[in-house]
Order: C-alpha cells, then structure tokens, then sequence
C-alpha cells in the first residue's frame, strides 16, 4: 500500500442476491489510489464498475449487498461508519458524479435547491448572500453561467445538467470523486468539453479520481492508472503508457485490438464469445473460456494479481512464468 | 415566465367555462329529448293517486306547460334555462311541490361536500402517505402488514363496504347510527352537542369511502415511488449526504406524488358517483341521497339541478387540480 494513498481498497466483494444464486458483480477487488491520481476503470457492461463505484460510496442497494472487503478513505473504513457519519463523509470526502449525469438532478427543484441542499446538509444554513455567491462560484468553476442557478433541470442542455452535476459533486473540494461514465450521452464534442472540464476541476482542488467507463480511448486520454475489470474481478492494473504499449492480460490486448481506429480502416475485431453469467461462474480463470492462450491450469484455480513491472500488476497464469504477453493467435473454434 | 404562467391559467379558465357551457346546455337537452310530456305524465299519476275526482286534465296540463314555458320555442326555452341558471333558479320540485330545487340543493350540499370532501381528501393524503413509506426502503412491520391489507379493500366497492360497516357497527356492536345525518331530536345549532352528534353520524359513512380509497392511493402511490426510487437523482441525493428525511420528501414523494394528483383529477367522478351509493345505504341527507329519491319519484328538475351541481363541482375540481398542477411540476409551465 502507497503511503500517501487516500482510496485503498481491499478485497471488495458485493454480491446480488437473484432467483438462481448469489451472483458476485464485485470479486475481491483491491486498488489504491494515491493523492491527486486519476484511476480509470474499464470494463464491459454487467462487468461490475458501476457496482462498484457505487459500492465506494456505500450507496449499494438492495438486491446488491457489499459482502465483503473494506474502503478505506484516508483512516476512515467506509464499511464500519454508522449511517450518520457515513452521510457526513458523503460529498465531502469522497463525491459521485453518477451514470446517468443527464437523470440525476431532480426535475421538480430548481439547480439552485439541489446545490443549497448539498451544502446545507453537510454545513448548516449558511446567510443568503453567502450561499449566492457560493454557488456563483461553484457555477462558474465547470464554465456555467451563474444564472443556471435559478432554472431547472429540463431548462438545461445535456451538457449543462451534467457540468452541473460536476459543480455539486465537487461543492465541498472531495479528496475522491468516482465518476461513472459522466460523459456516456453526450456527443463528442460535449464529452471532450466535459472531460477537460473534468481534468481542471481534478487538478485544482487535487483530489484524486475514479473514473468508471467502457471507452478505452477515453480513459486512456484521462487516467494515469488504468484498470481492467472482468465478470467482476480486476485482472489488470497498471500505468496507462505501458498498460497501453505492452499489457499484460490477454483480455487486456484483447480489449485494445477491438478499438476501431479511425484512419485506417479495417474489420472490427471483437472478442469471441460472451462473459459468463455471474451466477454461474467457470472454475478458475473467468476469461479461461475466451482465452487463446488457457491452458489447464486457467481452469484449476483462479489466477491473483501478481506484479508483472513497475507498478503494473495482472491476474494470470502466464505469469511469472513468461516475461511478456506472447503474441496471440485467435482460439480455434470448437 | 410568468406571461407563460399567465397564458397557462388564461387556458385553463376557457377550459372551464367551455366545459360548463357544454355540460349545463346537455343538460338542458337530455331531458327535453326523452318522449313524453313530464306534466302530463305527472298530472295522470296524480290522478291514479288521487282517484276518479274529474277535473279538466287538459286545462291543467295547459296551464302547467304555460307556467313552465314549455309551449315555447325549444331555443326561447333554452335561453330562458340560462336566464333562470343565472339567478340560480332551478325550477321547483314535484314532489315537494312548491319547494325551490335550489333551496334542497342547497341544504343537501353542506353534507356531502363535507363528508365527502374529508373522506377523500383524508383517503388521498393518507393512501399516498402509505404507499410512498410502503416502497421506501426499511418500511415497518406494521406498513408492511396494513397497507396490503388496505389494497384488498380497495377491490371491494363502496356501497358492500357500506353495507358491511352497518352490519358490524351498528346493528351488532351498536357503536355507531345505521344511517342520517344527525340525530332527529338535535336542534342544529353551531355548538359541540351538534357537531359531536355529526360526527358520531358520519363515522361509518367516511369510513366506507375512505376505507377503499386509502387502499388504492397506497396501491398507486407505491408503484409511483418504486420508479422514483430507481431514478439516478435518487442515488445522487444520497451520495450527497442529504439525510433519509430529505430525499424521502423533496427527491421521492415530491416527483412520485406527480402521476397521483392526474388520478385524483381523473377519479374524483367515480368517487363522487360511488359515494352517491353510500349515502342512499346512510340515508345521509347529502345531494346523494337527494338525487336517488328524485330519480325514484321521476322528479325532473330535482334531477337535473344536482346532476348539473356535480358536474360543475367536477369542473372547477379539475380546474383547481390543473391549477396546482405547475405548481408542483415545473415542466408543466406552458
């Protein structure tokens, strides 16, 4: 564990409760994150970020239920406040700038309430002028008019409701803010306004971020460290040059062939078959069944994550047997 | 805004008077266009009643129809139906010949607006109540137990329920008067003996209507708030640190209890048609009641005085719920 580290995170394991079985979207996940780091973590749909990023803030709900594991955020263990202290570090330790930023602010109170409303409930009711001005600055901050303040929600463009959302999310300067894929219905344009709104916002208050998403261009723009999520589990973390140039995962090298690029054109590669299903998880290694390169020992037991470099950690068999990820060649189909 | 405000309420009161205007000419038509001649109809039973005495049928059907201006023109008789509406005369009743429909009207309104009026006022606010805490997350033992319960009751329709009431309370367990609106010996006067015997009246009554009302306002508003719960302004209310208090009133009920004031608007009919019923079993001397023995004894202008009562009762209702409707949903402004 870093010295310095804000966000650890060990052994995190959340679990829905369904009609055919515990399924286990968060499986002993463990990272940390270092002051000031942007962590980006990627992985498909029903992979468990969002189950997790929320399971941060320990706003998991039920059918979901966080089994296992503990948050850590600076001394604090998350898991062991009592539900007053844990509203209290909500927002200002560690903020959420949710999924669905465009669905998030409720339509029936002005932007102004919604931001009183955050800073009432962690500062008491502060004079009105202070509180206009406070919110004129927080406005100003991720590039809105102040006059927002006085609309509502559906008054609002895509773009504006989730730079809002930012404005809320950092009102009490969080030493962590988990972002879940704050850029996901809105167009490119916006998303590269919003991200870099994102970034400043990061860099000035120095807080470190998670930033949660499935668009392996985009965090690897943002992130620092990127992190790899499949059927639950992190398979890999590492510096997001090298994640990038040399990863270790096949599934990592997997998810970084399928990106389309955008000059030369050539076939859309994919991944051959399906994640599994959560409830009903292979022995071993959860990629094993995809994999080119399983062999007998992927489905014996599951692979922990080891460090393969500097700072660079994957969860596989190859390792520390081989170097480096061997050049794959696409599984035979059965 | 507030010329969009003004445009809004302008609307609406067209709306109103429209509908009052259509409602008060149908209700003008449909009797006119029955066959038959009500005088003659009500003279040859008076005859029957009265025996062979031999008076001038004729004559007197002349003379009636001369009174009522019913030898005029259907469009004279038309105006002057509008021309006796505005100085609130709704003609005289046969039955109780020579009393003014408008004076019965008149005496018959206080009691069904007041029982009705509570009873659903008290089922709505009090159904939609349970319903949100029955949805919300860590609902008591006793919600969890009642308000299904209540829901059951909600199928049964109101006059079996009335009827059940009576049995139980008051021909076994004698707890409470089978029927009216006050005991015959009290002298109506603005005292506590008074409003004590009213109230003790109207206990099974009100609890007749409210009984199966709370059960549907639970049933609507439970499924309303199960959606609002799922809604990501949900989530970002908690990860703002907002106490359960808060998000439970000004995130949940308050956009939940939207869709539950459309169904007031659209179930206040059924609720005044169903509550007629309850008040014939009561014998409540509401307009009910009024309308039932009118209808019974063929009393014209009885009938039509109250149902045109109840449908402007329903217009300006609507009209009020239109009004609040802004008021509470923002995006309704225009």
């Amino acid at each position: 564990m870093m010295a310095d580290a804000v966000l650890s995170v060990e052994d995190l394991i959340v679990q829905y409760d369904t009609a055919s079985g515990p399924a286990r979207a968060v499986d002993r996940v463990s990272f940390t994150l270092g002051q000031g780091e942007r962590l980006g973590l990627i992985g498909e749909s029903g992979s468990g970020k969002t189950t997790m990023g929320t399971a941060l803030m320990r706003l998991t709900r039920a059918p979901g239920r966080i089994v296992g594991g503990r948050v850590m955020l600076g001394g604090t263990d998350i898991m062991a406040l009592s539900q007053r202290d844990l509203r209290a570090v909500r927002l200002r330790d560690i903020a959420m700038i949710p999924q669905g930023a465009m669905s998030s602010l409720n339509p029936v109170l002005r932007i102004r309430v919604q931001i009183e409303d955050a800073i009432h409930a962690h500062e008491g009711r502060l004079p009105k002028p202070e509180m206009a001005a406070r919110i004129a600055t927080l406005l100003t901050r991720v590039g809105l008019d102040p006059v927002v303040a006085d609309r509502f929600p559906h008054e609002l463009s895509g773009g504006m409701k989730q730079r809002t959302v930012m404005a809320i999310a950092t009102a009490l300067s969080p030493k962590v803010i988990v972002a879940d894929e704050p850029t996901s219905a809105l167009d490119v344009v916006v998303q590269r306004q919003v991200m870099q709104t994102l970034g400043r916002l990061q860099s000035g208050l120095g807080a470190a971020v998670v930033l949660i998403g499935h668009d392996m261009g985009l965090i690897a723009q943002f992130a620092d460290t990127v992190g790899v999520m499949y059927a639950g589990r992190l398979v890999e973390i590492g510096p997001v040059a090298q994640m990038i140039a040399a990863p270790r995962h096949p599934y990592t090298r997997l998810l970084i062939d399928s990106l389309p690029g955008i000059d030369a054109k050539r076939r859309l590669t994919g991944i051959p078959g399906l994640p599994p299903r959560l409830t009903d998880m292979p022995p071993g290694c959860a990629f094993a069944p995809r994999c080119p390169l399983a062999t007998a020992s992927c489905t014996a037991s599951i692979p922990a994550l080891q460090t393969v470099a500097s700072g660079h950690r994957a969860a596989c068999h190859l390792y520390p047997g081989l170097p480096a990820l061997p050049p794959l060649t696409a599984k035979a189909a059965p | 805004m507030s010329s969009e405000l003004l445009r809004y309420v302008l609307r609406r009161v067209i709306q109103l008077v429209l509908v009052i205007f259509v409602a008060v000419s149908v209700n003008f038509l449909i009797p006119r266009l029955l066959p038959g001649d009500p005088v003659a109809t009500s003279l040859a039973r008076l005859q029957t009643a009265g025996g062979g005495t031999a008076i001038d049928i004729e004559a007197i059907s002349r003379t009636y129809s001369e009174r009522y201006g019913l030898d005029q023109p259907l469009f004279t008789q038309y105006l002057n139906y509008w021309a006796d509406l505005l100085r609130l005369d709704l003609g005289v009743s046969f039955a109780n010949f020579p009393e003014q429909v408008t004076t019965m009207i008149l005496r018959a309104l206080p009691w069904s607006v007041g029982l009705l009026g509570a009873a659903t006022l008290f089922s709505f606010v009090v159904g939609s109540w349970l319903g949100a805490r029955l949805a919300w997350p860590g609902a008591g033992r006793v919600i969890r137990t009642v308000v299904p319960g209540m829901m059951v009751l909600a199928a049964v329709p109101f006059y079996l329920l009335a009827i059940i009431l009576v049995y139980i309370f008051a021909v076994e367990l004698r707890w409470f008067p089978p029927a009216g609106g006050v005991q015959t010996t009290t002298i109506m006067r603005f005292d506590w003996p008074t409003i004590r015997d009213i109230l003790h009246h109207a206990v099974l009554p009100f609890a007749a209507i409210s009984l199966g009302n709370i059960g549907f306002w639970a049933l609507g508003m439970r499924s309303q708030t199960v959606s609002v719960l799922g809604e990501d302004y949900i989530t970002f209310a908690e990860a703002k640190g907002l106490s359960p208090h808060r998000v439970f009133f000004w995130y949940g009920i308050r956009n939940a209890f939207l869709p539950q004031i459309t169904a007031l608007a659209l179930s206040l009919g059924a609720v005044v048609s169903g509550a007629i019923l309850v008040e014939v079993i009561f014998n409540y001397p509401g307009l009910g009641t009024l309308l039932y023995t009118a209808i019974r004894g063929q009393d014209y202008y009885v009938i039509q005085g109250v149902v045109l009562v109840l449908i402007v009762t329903l217009a300006v209702m609507l009209f009020i719920v239109d009004l609040i409707y802004p008021l509470l949903d923002p995006r309704i402004r225009r």
